[in-house]
């Protein structure tokens, strides 16, 4: 009993919270190296790419709650996320035309693109704050929970409780759709095939009559899905504040290059290293060591390995040790 | 224009809008030297901050984004020197615990890196390492928890940190504000500290790694500050620092000072306060010059020349028998030590720390607007750079405003337009900097003053 319980204990703080966050860092992760992949650089605008998509989603929603419109069981922002895709969607095909485009005719270095991506973060950042200001936004309705703490104590009869939040589900759920695609799109279609050619030989692919803007087209859209998916599904599950998802961008980093930037499997598992390895070391394990061990050892202190505020710490220190040791990732990916 | 006429007269024209705000409220412009020394006396920290970045990416290309992590390790070093020592942190026991905890924490790093490159790698050397990492974590930590939690337990309302080295004791550290000027190179010395570190890990591999390491070890720096309540008081804050120069309040209280006040025609309270950033600016100017002078000889210097070659060309300067990666870590150092200088300067002058006021667009991303639209690679360029940006950062804000009244002028107070539009106005700054930078980088990529 003594070991069901810790076990609850531990689903409870550590793997359920730790999936749905990895899930979260995988889809923010996946836009990140698509773009590193296609277009050769690190998008610092990316945290705040899903800042607009976010914003978008969130009016739309309470428009639609306003007209009294619901998904029933789930958030009403599921119907309103293709809108909030197709937005996030022109605004980054139009940014690409209006600014990108130019870099990449000219050929330009790497790092001026980096620079040009903050320009775009701060315009970004700008227009989020316009539109949505910079308070906390909640948008999450629906049912709440699909089993609550107490719920869980009635059924089971044990001491620990288990809650398990629609949003939690709805997260894993949702990210293992769009990656299912995603990878789908990437390696049986034929515009999926020719991103893939592109990001491996730029050149052989021009040769071979792949026409490079549609390439790079394709990887806006899929990138604005990607990311507006991420952050709604973060802002349903936590809460909506343009800072947050501007500070999401470190953990985004490290999941990209801990999986090898550019390889989109990698993403995903650098997703989830970078969440668990958070969640794991903030967490004061205590009382499931007071479940598992025996009385004598039960520990006096929290056994906590470090405090919660500091979880950047632990991706930068993933990210520092996977750079010391493996500097291209987990799984192979590119290096310029 | 000329090239050489190009850098006086935009700096002429920086000039006048500083005076335009001093003399005149029409327009935008308040009207008020108060204000406008004000803004100029951050715009020379903010000219220093760019000098440093300047350095790093003008003269060696290296894309650091972690600028805020060293302005607030500066800001650290300030209070770490300008506050009295708190009564009991070292007769308690408190303090040398904590001393003890980071020499065994850094002994144990030190170990773990030895262990690394002496030992033949296998399975030896992995369980060492892991082991050291291991026990020397848990044996800091012993050390370590006692030590705060002793030193937090003093007076925490309003102390529970450690205090600094300010010799005039709890009741006299004012007299000694002086001290604070110490600070300035010793924060420095803690950026370069950091800066060392980081590009131990980081260069040397591709630029986007040290741009997220950067990024990373900026935001890191910023939590312990938040977080270590026993060094700086964390989200407490630490508020009326010492300073170097007079206070306002002892000026209006001497009868000399308020004599010659009124000679000039003024009220003591607008001459105390003017007088006061006076001193602050003349402060600022000098370490300005002085920065300005050293990087410009460094420039002009062999060892500019070979910076700037393999910035060029890294694997002719490689060719050339130069080693490149040394000479990144010392450019990246150095610059980094100078946005230390910087945020201890600035920590003196707002006489607070507040950790929670640090944020990376402001403190990280605006420093780089300044230095790529005033011309990265030229001193002046980014000194420029950081006058004009710094000012407009301040008056995009009533810039708003009064384009938001104009364009709706002919519409109801009440009007939802109108009001959205006022609202908006605080949101401005982002963008227009946004803008500001696509457009230099589009149109003038080498910036205002271009380098020679």
């Amino acid at each position: 009993m003594d070991f069901l319980n810790g076990l609850v204990t531990l689903a409870n703080f550590v793997l359920i919270p730790a999936t749905s966050y990895g899930a979260q860092l995988a889809l923010g992760a996946l836009g990140v190296t698509l773009i590193y992949g296609i277009l050769r650089f690190s998008n610092f605008a990316h945290g705040d790419t899903m800042a607009f998509g976010t914003t978008i989603t969130i009016l739309l929603t309470w428009w639609f709650q306003s007209m009294g419109i619901s998904f029933g069981v789930l958030p009403t922002a599921l119907l309103a996320l293709p809108f909030g895709i197709a937005a996030t969607g022109l605004l980054l095909v139009g940014t690409d035309r209006v600014v990108y485009r130019f870099y990449r005719r000219k050929k330009a270095a790497p790092v001026i693109l980096v620079i040009v991506s903050v320009g775009v973060m701060f315009i970004m950042n700008g227009i989020v704050r316009f539109i949505i200001g910079v308070s906390d936004q909640n948008f999450a309705d629906g049912e709440r929970f699909i089993i609550s703490a107490r719920d869980f104590k009635d059924m089971t009869g044990l001491a620990e409780g288990l809650a398990l939040r629609t949003t939690q589900v709805l997260t894993v759920v949702v990210a293992v759709i769009v990656v299912a695609v995603l990878f789908w799109f990437l390696n049986k279609t034929r515009t999926g095939k020719s991103m893939r050619a592109f990001s491996d030989n730029e050149d052989l692919a021009l040769l071979s009559g792949i026409n490079p803007e549609r390439v790079v087209m394709v990887t806006w859209l899929i990138v604005a899905g990607l990311a507006t998916v991420a952050g709604v599904l973060y802002g349903l599950d936590k809460s909506f504040k343009p800072f947050t998802y501007f500070q999401l961008l470190l953990p985004i980093f490290a999941s990209a290059v801990v999986g090898g930037l550019g390889n989109p499997l990698g993403a995903i598992a650098g997703g989830f290293v970078v969440a668990f390895s958070e969640v794991t070391v903030t967490y004061a394990w205590k009382k499931v060591l007071t479940y598992w061990l025996p009385d004598s050892l039960a520990p006096d202190g929290l056994v906590q390995l470090m405090s919660t505020d500091y979880k950047f710490a632990v991706s930068f220190a993933i990210l520092i040790i996977v750079l010391l040791f493996k500097p291209t990732g987990l799984f192979k990916g590119q290096s310029v | 224009m000329s090239q050489s006429l190009r850098a006086p007269l935009l700096f002429a024209f920086v000039a006048v809008l500083f005076i335009l705000e001093g003399t005149t409220s029409a327009w935008i412009f308040s009207g008020s030297w108060n204000t406008s020394l004000g803004i100029l006396n951050m715009a020379l920290i903010s000219a220093i901050m760019a000098l440093g970045v300047n350095l790093q990416w003008g003269y060696a290309g290296l894309f650091n984004v972690g600028i805020m992590g060293f302005v607030a390790l500066g800001g650290l070093a300030t209070v770490l020197v300008s506050l009295p020592p708190t009564p009991g942190t070292w007769t308690a026991g408190g303090g040398p615990r904590i001393v003890l905890a980071l020499l065994l924490g850094a002994a144990t790093v030190v170990a773990a890196v030895l262990i690394q490159s002496r030992l033949p790698k296998g399975r030896v050397r992995a369980l060492g390492t892991l082991t050291i990492l291991v026990g020397g974590f848990f044996l800091y930590r012993w050390a370590f928890d006692g030590g705060v939690s002793v030193v937090e337990a003093i007076n925490p309302a309003n102390a529970g940190n450690i205090g600094g080295l300010n010799p005039g004791g709890v009741d006299g550290f004012r007299d000694w504000g002086v001290i604070t000027l110490l600070a300035w190179p010793l924060g420095g010395v803690l950026a370069a500290g950091a800066a060392w570190v980081i590009g131990k890990t980081a260069l040397g591999l591709r630029s986007d790694y040290l741009a997220i390491a950067t990024l990373g070890i900026a935001e890191i720096i910023i939590s312990v500050m938040k977080n270590e309540d026993w060094l700086a008081r964390g989200v407490k804050n630490v508020i009326g620092l010492p300073r170097p120069v007079p206070y306002e309040i002892d000026l209006q209280n001497s009868a000399s000072f308020v004599e010659r006040a009124a000679s000039f025609g003024l009220d003591a309270t607008t001459a105390s306060t003017i007088y006061v950033k006076l001193a602050y600016m003349v402060l600022f100017t000098v370490v300005l010059l002085v920065l300005l002078w050293l990087a410009e000889r460094a420039l002009k210097s062999p060892w500019g020349r070979m910076m700037r070659a393999i910035r060029d060309n890294e694997t002719a300067a490689e060719a050339m028998g130069k080693d490149v990666t040394a000479r990144h870590l010392q450019i990246f150092i150095l610059g980094s030590a100078i946005c230390g200088i910087a945020g201890a300067m600035m920590t003196t002058l707002d006489s607070q720390l507040t950790p929670g006021a640090y944020q990376p667009l402001r403190f990280t991303f605006l420093i780089w607007v300044m230095v790529i639209i005033g011309g990265s690679g030229n001193n002046l360029g980014s000194i420029l750079g950081a006058f004009l940006i710094w000012w407009l950062w301040v008056q995009v804000e009533p810039m708003g405003l009064w384009l938001s009244q104009v364009l709706t002028s002919g519409l109801a107070e009440d009007n939802w337009f109108r009001v959205a539009m006022a609202d908006s106005a605080a949101h401005m700054r982002l963008f227009t900097m946004g803008i500001a930078l696509l457009l230099v980088l589009r149109f003038s990529p080498r910036g205002l003053i271009p380098e020679k």
